[in-house]
């Protein structure tokens, strides 16, 4: 298992450094490059007054450089930690990020929490009483939940209960140190909301390989000896379907990371996702090129611990 | 000898055999699937006489009319340029067809020209392609989409090509290991001791085995692509105004009228809603009937395929 896990961590490297190239040459193509917005920007402040020389705008926010350079300059500081200056604000990126990091990051535990616990007895429940009414109920849900699009069950979650009951989700954002009752009320509707649309695969996955694996010898076996319906379930069946699930419910985190941009641009939330959707329209490439790599690196870690997972869950892949 | 003569003798008699095969079960076995696809065939004549069916234009303001609710004149309502929304949905589902089948196919192109070179080819244009799955499988999808839609710009062309290829490089790990499992049928090594070359090898024993993947890929990523658009012009870097589109009607500027316009908010999400799912049992439908592990049994569609084949071959 030890050299597993290092075989694999090394396997990041490359795929870390390729991909810190693809997003940093990729922003670099953008058409409506920033130097222009800047340059529209400066001569509306002063109208003509004076001549706006492009140069040393591209020099102030270091697009002068050898591209290589840039990118190694980038890289390094990246590595250390640093996502550079915004070629805007000058601010600080990194602290910008990290400020903003921990509203993500309980929208997304939130919400991915809200989706296990609706997930888990809806799918046992439909695969273990397999063409009752609940099972009906569970799969319909299912399907539901995958073709609701989540900003659509936000807009209407906004309008209709302000149209019928005048009530509305709060405007203002109220930070967790402030007062944590109204904090969690107010990301209660969005997490929920994100948890609701992802719990319909989880599901629906749950209910086929947790069917496959109720058919198996070993679980006829189980039952024959006696063993209680829940040591059944959580030993023999649940251990053995895991895998798909776990794969489910694993890319499921990107997922989150995109739902959470929607609902905080929804709710007024203001976490990643918007700091991430206005630093596109600026075209602010060090927030773009960080939180790329800053998001690929979640995605990374999470594909690596799905895999230990795997040689985790089963034996098999271990020893391979 | 005799056998083959039978077999396309009697795939003389139904012609299109394996096409009608298809279909024939897809209404006896999958009725949500034959919704699915009626709500697919829907959508496509909606979206190709959309100027025939639509009751309006779906640009042109008229304020006169602005924000009324539905009636006979206009049945889902006008918003507050006083535009149609029957009609605004019926274009709006065009800009919704184009990427969900224009992405689809280009997922299918790039996932099954590089599954079928990685995983037949191996080595180090293996490894290379690998890592770039690898990539495109960390960045969470809108994010990666939001990043590119800014790069390129929010084209027609550009949202296809961007959705297409970012994932294709993500099914393209579904081909390889479907080809890499072909690679080790006996037949492949017999093709190889009679001397066919790489090319022959990939183009007559290959990629005939890889058709019902290509097949389930397609139908299976249309709705993810559709969603993924709407989710781009929700956020305002879709497709700019006033081109409508599903998302689009839904977005920021249009949400500030829902207060006191409630079919502003029902309706794009409804269709959007309808469609998503019509497509997804589609797609369910389209796995089920083609992917051999789901198949109970002898494998009917692909006994179908190799009478269509064995009838080309003959005649």
């Amino acid at each position: 298992m030890g050299n597993y896990i290092i075989r694999r961590i090394l396997l990041l490297i490359p795929t870390f450094l390729l991909l810190t190239i693809l997003v940093f040459m990729l922003i670099r193509l953008m058409p409506g490059s920033v130097i222009e917005l800047m340059v529209m920007q400066h001569s509306h402040e002063q109208a003509g007054q004076q001549q706006i020389d492009v140069e040393a705008i591209r020099r102030m926010v270091g697009l002068d450089k050898p591209i290589l350079t840039q990118y190694w300059e980038w890289l390094s500081g990246l590595i250390r930690g640093d996502m550079g200056k915004s070629l805007w604000t000058q601010k600080n990126v990194t602290t910008d990020v990290i400020a903003r990091l921990p509203v993500t990051f309980e929208l997304g535990i939130l919400a991915f929490i809200i989706a296990q616990i609706i997930a888990f007895p809806i799918g046992i429940l439909s695969a273990i009483r397999q063409d009752s009414i609940g099972d009906y109920f569970a799969r319909s849900f299912a399907i539901l939940a995958v073709a609701i699009p989540s900003f659509w069950l936000a807009t209407m979650v906004m309008v209709f209960p302000s149209i019928w009951w005048g009530w509305s989700p709060p405007e203002r954002y109220i930070p967790i140190t402030e007062n944590l009752g109204l904090n969690l009320q107010q990301f209660l509707i969005p997490a929920t909301i994100l948890g609701f649309g992802m719990a319909g695969l989880t599901v629906r996955m749950l209910r086929t390989t947790m069917l496959d694996v109720l058919r198996q010898d070993y679980v006829r076996t189980a039952w024959a000896k006696g063993l209680r319906e829940r040591v059944v379930l959580v030993r023999h069946v649940l251990k053995n379907a895991a895998i798909p699930v776990v794969t489910i419910i694993s890319g499921q985190i990107g997922v989150v990371i995109g739902g959470a941009v929607i609902m905080e641009q929804i709710f007024n939330i203001p976490g990643m996702g918007r700091l991430f959707v206005d630093a596109i329209q600026t075209r602010d490439y060090p927030y773009i090129t960080g939180m790329n790599a800053f998001f690929s690196t979640v995605g990374l870690i999470t594909i690596l611990l799905t895999d230990l997972s795997y040689a985790w869950l089963d034996p098999r892949i271990r020893y391979k | 000898m005799t056998s083959i003569g039978k077999v396309s003798e009697s795939s003389k008699v139904k012609k299109y055999s394996a096409f009608m095969d298809f279909f024939r079960r897809l209404i006896k076995e999958k009725p949500l699937g034959t919704f699915g696809a009626i709500v697919v065939i829907i959508l496509l004549i909606c979206s190709v006489f959309a100027n025939v069916i639509a009751p309006y234009s779906p640009v042109e303001s008229n304020l006169k009319d602005k924000l009324e609710g539905p009636s006979i004149d206009h049945w889902l309502g006008t918003d507050n340029l006083g535009r149609d929304m029957l009609s605004r949905i019926i274009y709006g589902g065009r800009v919704s067809l184009y990427v969900g089948l224009g992405a689809s196919l280009v997922n299918v192109l790039v996932a099954t020209l590089l599954g079928l070179l990685s995983g037949y080819l191996g080595g180090w244009f293996d490894v290379l392609v690998q890592r770039f799955v690898d990539v495109a499988l960390s960045i969470p999808p809108l994010v990666i989409l939001i990043t590119l839609v800014g790069v390129l710009g929010a084209g027609l062309v550009q949202l296809i090509l961007i959705m297409g290829i970012n994932g294709g490089i993500q099914w393209a790990r579904v081909v390889r290991s479907g080809v890499m499992a072909i690679r080790s049928n006996v037949y492949m090594d017999a093709a190889q001791a009679i001397g066919s070359d790489t090319w022959h090898m990939i183009v007559r024993h290959v990629f005939p085995n890889i058709m019902p993947m290509m097949v389930i890929i397609f139908s299976t990523s249309i709705a993810g692509n559709i969603m993924a658009e709407a989710g781009l012009s929700f956020l305002g870097l879709g497709l700019p105004p006033p081109t409508p589109t599903w998302g689009g009607m839904l977005s920021a500027e249009g949400r500030r009228f829902m207060y006191e316009a409630w079919w502003l908010a029902i309706f794009p999400g409804l269709v959007l809603t309808i469609v998503i799912y019509g497509v997804n049992m589609w797609g369910d439908a389209v796995r089920d009937l083609l992917d051999p592990r789901l198949r109970g049994g002898v494998g009917r569609y692909s006994g179908a395929l190799k009478r269509e084949r064995v009838k080309q071959k003959t005649s």
